[in-house]
């Protein structure tokens, strides 16, 4: 049996589940941000230099990143397969929105090694 | 069945009861959220790449008019987080019923709007 080509597993449950993980990783990035920043009143480049210089935190963004992805390509993918009927404005929509991901991946991959 | 029932699936003059206002809004913040991202990511650049790009992020950050952009931006994320929190709540198989899915549509908003008020108090 043939699923829908373009979800991301091709199985309902399986993206279920990866939304519901990767919502669970962002919280978590968001809870971290927001601790920093209220923990750290007016915040110096140095420290926040510092920061995202850890592995740590690295690792952290990275894996927050994947999940965005992740996350948002469900979300939108179910978004347009409800709304948007035409199959070629779907499509391209879709096309649009998976580049625009990888590219955010790609660029924040960039910014977090580049920063020596 | 009757082979022509009257079918009304017109999104603007549907009634929309709480609960869907706020799933609608779930969907419309993560649209949001996902064009916001590049931008946030730029933001991050910025702030990693120098002192200098550093600091004009943080002047940028203390104009009204950005400011208030960034507590908008806040509220989607907030709003998203808690709907979905919501979400999951529901996914383990609790408050799903009418009246309790009708009273947390209530909660999330309120929810929202507090921590939101909280964020611009605090920035």
């Amino acid at each position: 049996m043939i699923g829908n080509v373009t979800s991301l597993t091709n199985n309902g449950l399986r993206d279920w589940l990866l939304q519901r993980f990767s919502a669970l990783i962002l919280a978590v990035y968001v809870f971290f941000l927001f601790g920093y920043f209220f923990s750290h009143p007016n915040l110096q480049f140095a420290e926040w230099h510092t920061l995202f210089a850890s592995n740590g935190v690295r690792i952290l963004s990275f894996v927050t990143l994947i999940s965005i992805v992740v996350h948002a390509w469900i979300g939108i993918w179910t978004v347009t397969t409800d709304y948007l009927k035409c199959v070629y404005a779907r499509l391209t929509a879709q096309v649009l929105v998976a580049l625009v991901l990888l590219s955010l991946l790609i660029w924040g991959v960039e910014i977090l090694w580049s920063n020596v | 069945m009757k082979a022509k029932r009257p079918v009304n699936l017109n999104l603007f003059t549907i009634r929309l009861p709480l609960p869907a206002i706020v799933s609608i809004l779930h969907r419309i913040s993560g649209i949001i959220l996902f064009l916001g991202s590049p931008i946030l990511l730029f933001f991050l650049q910025q702030s990693l790449h120098s002192e200098e790009t550093f600091n004009q992020l943080k002047t940028l950050f203390s104009q009204p008019m950005a400011k208030g952009l960034w507590i908008l931006f806040l509220a989607g994320v907030t709003y998203h987080l808690v709907a979905g929190i919501r979400h999951v709540v529901m996914d383990l198989g609790y408050g799903e019923s009418l009246k309790a899915g009708r009273a947390t549509s209530a909660a999330v908003i309120l929810v929202t709007i507090v921590l939101t008020l909280m964020i611009g108090v605090w920035l």
